[in-house]
C-alpha cells in the first residue's frame, strides 16, 4: 500500500486537523465526538442541515459545510458510519431554533445510527426530520436487499436543500424538497480499479487489467456485474441507459447532469464521459439545464465514474443557483 | 458457580475484548468479500473502549454493566454493528436492572429482550445472513436448557451459535451491504454472526 498517510488509525483525525487549518474562516472542527460545523452556526431561524457518513468520500460531506449548504457533517471512520453521539451533538450545536434536517445515505449503518441520533435529539426537544437518499439504480432487486444505495444525488440534495434553507423555508418544506430531489434523481457508477482502505492495506477486490465493475457503490464493494473493459463512449452508454430508463426521464425533461469521479480518475477522463453523456441526453430529448463535473463523492483511490441525472423544476433551479460558500463547492457568494 | 455474577460478566466482557482484538484480522478477512472490511476493526475498537470503561470504574451490578457496554458500543463502534450490538446490550440491561447476579432464567430473559430489540432495530429475521442467525439458535438453546446447570446451558448456547454461524455460509444476504452482491454473497460466512459466536463462546468458556 502506497498512501500519503502517517498511520492508518490517524487518517480521519489528521484530515480533520488539515481541513480546519485550511478553511478556518468557513468551518469549525469539533472533536470527541467529531463533527465539522459552519463557522457561524447556529444561524438563528434557519433550518439546520446535518449529514454524515463514513470517511473516504471526500469532499462529501465535510467539504460541503458552509453558507448555502450543510450546517454540520459527521465523519465516521473510513467507510464506517458515524455514531449517534456525533449527529446528536452536531444537531444540538447547529440548531438555530427552526429544527434540523438529517440527510442520510441509504446504508444500513448510516440509517441505524442516524435513527438513534434523531431519537436522542427529539428527546431533547429538537425538531428533526430525516430523509434517506437512495438513488443508485445499480441495485436491481431492492425488495431483497437493504434497498438502493445513496450516491450522487446526495450532493445535489445537500446543495439544493441548503439553498432553500438559507431562504428561511420551514423544516417541513426543506424536508419535502429533499424527498423530491431524491425521488427525481438517479445514479449509476462503475470502477476500473478497486480502492484500498488504509487499515486493510490491500485493494478491496481484484480486477484484471481488461475488466471493469459496473454498478459499484462507494465503499469499495464490488458491483453487480464484472465485464470486459470497454471504451469510454460505450461505458457512458452502459451507465446512461439504466439511469434514463429508471425514472424514466422523458423527452423535454430539464435535467441537471452530474458526472462524478470516484477518486483516482482525472478530470480529463470525466470530460470525455460528460461529452458522450450530454450527447446521449440530447438524443433522448433532455434539456441539460445545469451540470456538475468533478470528483465530489468518492471512494478513496478508486478509479471510475458515476453519472447522476436529476429532473429539475423551477424551485430546484433557483436553489441550485443560489450562492454557496463551502470548502469544496462555491459560487455566487 | 450457579449464577452469572457481576464479576463473571465483567470478566467475560474483558476477555471478549481481548478475543476481538485477536480476531480483528480474521473478521476483516470475512468482511472483505461481502462487506466493507470494517467489522473486525470496528468491533475491536468498540470493545477496547468497553475494556477501558470497565477497568476504570467496575460496575456494581449486571444492569449497570450491560448498560455501560451498550452506551460504549453505540458511541464507538459505528457501522451497523454499533447500534445493533448496542441495542442488544441496552435491552438486556433493562431486564437486569439492579441485579448483582443472574440465574439462567434471568439471563435467558435478558438475552431474549436483547435479541428482540436488535431484530427490531435492524428489521432482520433469521435466514438473512446476519448476526441474528447466530443469536436466534443460541436463544433457543438457552430456553431448551431451562432447569439444567448454568454451564451446560451456556455451552449449548455457544454450540448453537457456532452452528448458526456456519449455517450463514450458503445463505443469500438480504440485509446490509452484503445484500448488494446478490448471489455472490453465497459461500461466505457472515462476519456479524461470527463475532456473535465469539462473544457467546467466551461466556461459556472463561479463560480464567
Amino acid at each position: 500500500m502506497k498512501k500519503l498517510i502517517n498511520a492508518p488509525e490517524a487518517v480521519v483525525a489528521e484530515a480533520l486537523e488539515g481541513m480546519e487549518a485550511a478553511h478556518s474562516s468557513l468551518i469549525k472542527v469539533c472533536r470527541a465526538p467529531d463533527f465539522i460545523m459552519r463557522a457561524d452556526a447556529p444561524v438563528a431561524g434557519k433550518v439546520a442541515l446535518v449529514s454524515g457518513g463514513g470517511s473516504g468520500h471526500e469532499p462529501m460531506h465535510g467539504g460541503f459545510v458552509g453558507r448555502g449548504m450543510l450546517d454540520a457533517a459527521c465523519p465516521g471512520a473510513v467507510f464506517t458510519s458515524p455514531t449517534p453521539d456525533q449527529m446528536f451533538e452536531a444537531s444540538k450545536a447547529v440548531n438555530g431554533g427552526a429544527g434540523v434536517l438529517h440527510i442520510v445515505k441509504n446504508y444500513t449503518g448510516d440509517v441505524l445510527n442516524f435513527e438513534m441520533a434523531a431519537d436522542l435529539a427529539r428527546a431533547e426537544g429538537i425538531a428533526v426530520e430525516s430523509v434517506v437518499i437512495d438513488d443508485d439504480v445499480a441495485v436491481e432487486d431492492s425488495t431483497w436487499t437493504a434497498g438502493r444505495r445513496g450516491v450522487g444525488t446526495t450532493v445535489l440534495a445537500e446543495k439544493i436543500c441548503g439553498g432553500l434553507a438559507e431562504r428561511k423555508a420551514p423544516l417541513t418544506a426543506v424536508a419535502e424538497m429533499c424527498r423530491r430531489v431524491n425521488a427525481q434523481g438517479r445514479s449509476m457508477g462503475m470502477a476500473l480499479s478497486a480502492c484500498t482502505v488504509p487499515h486493510v492495506g490491500k485493494p478491496s477486490f481484484d480486477l484484471a487489467d481488461d475488466e471493469m465493475e459496473i454498478g459499484i457503490g462507494i465503499h469499495g464493494e464490488p458491483g453487480r456485474h464484472r465485464v470486459k473493459l470497454e471504451k469510454a463512449d460505450r461505458i457512458t452508454e452502459m451507465l446512461m441507459e439504466p439511469v434514463l430508463a429508471d425514472l424514466p426521464f422523458k423527452s423535454g425533461d430539464p435535467v441537471l447532469m452530474f458526472v462524478n469521479g470516484m477518486g483516482a480518475t482525472p478530470a480529463v477522463e470525466l470530460y470525455i464521459i460528460y461529452r458522450k453523456a450530454a450527447e446521449i441526453a440530447r438524443k433522448h430529448g433532455l434539456k441539460v439545464v445545469r451540470n456538475l463535473v468533478g470528483s465530489y463523492i468518492t471512494s478513496l483511490d478508486m478509479a471510475g465514474t458515476s453519472i447522476t441525472l436529476l429532473k429539475m423544476d423551477e424551485e430546484m433551479l433557483t436553489c441550485w443557483d443560489a450562492p454557496v460558500l463551502t470548502p469544496s463547492l462555491r459560487w455566487g457568494a | 458457580m450457579a449464577d452469572l455474577s457481576t464479576d463473571r460478566m465483567t470478566t467475560w466482557l474483558l476477555e471478549a475484548a481481548a478475543d476481538l482484538e485477536q480476531a480483528k484480522a480474521y473478521l476483516t478477512e470475512l468482511d472483505a468479500p461481502i462487506g466493507d472490511s470494517d467489522h473486525g476493526v470496528n468491533m475491536a475498537r468498540g470493545f477496547a473502549a468497553v475494556r477501558d470503561k470497565l477497568t476504570a470504574a467496575p460496575p456494581a451490578d449486571v444492569g449497570t454493566l450491560l448498560k455501560t457496554v451498550a452506551m460504549t458500543l453505540i458511541s464507538t463502534v459505528g457501522g451497523a454493528s454499533g447500534p445493533l450490538y448496542g441495542t442488544f446490550f441496552l435491552q438486556a440491561a433493562g431486564k437486569a436492572a439492579g441485579k448483582t447476579s443472574l440465574t439462567l432464567a434471568e439471563w435467558t430473559e435478558c438475552f431474549e429482550a436483547g435479541l428482540t430489540g436488535l431484530m427490531a432495530r435492524g428489521k432482520a429475521q433469521p435466514g438473512e445472513k446476519t448476526m441474528v442467525d447466530a443469536l436466534t439458535p443460541a436463544l433457543a438453546a438457552l430456553k431448551a436448557a431451562a432447569g439444567q446447570p448454568l454451564e451446560q446451558a451456556l455451552a449449548a448456547a455457544a454450540a448453537a451459535a457456532e452452528q448458526g454461524m456456519k449455517d450463514t455460509i450458503p445463505m443469500l444476504a438480504h440485509k446490509g451491504r452484503a445484500s448488494y452482491l446478490g448471489e455472490r454473497s453465497i459461500g461466505h460466512q457472515d462476519p456479524g454472526a461470527t463475532s456473535s459466536h465469539l462473544l457467546l463462546r467466551r461466556l461459556a468458556e472463561p479463560a480464567g
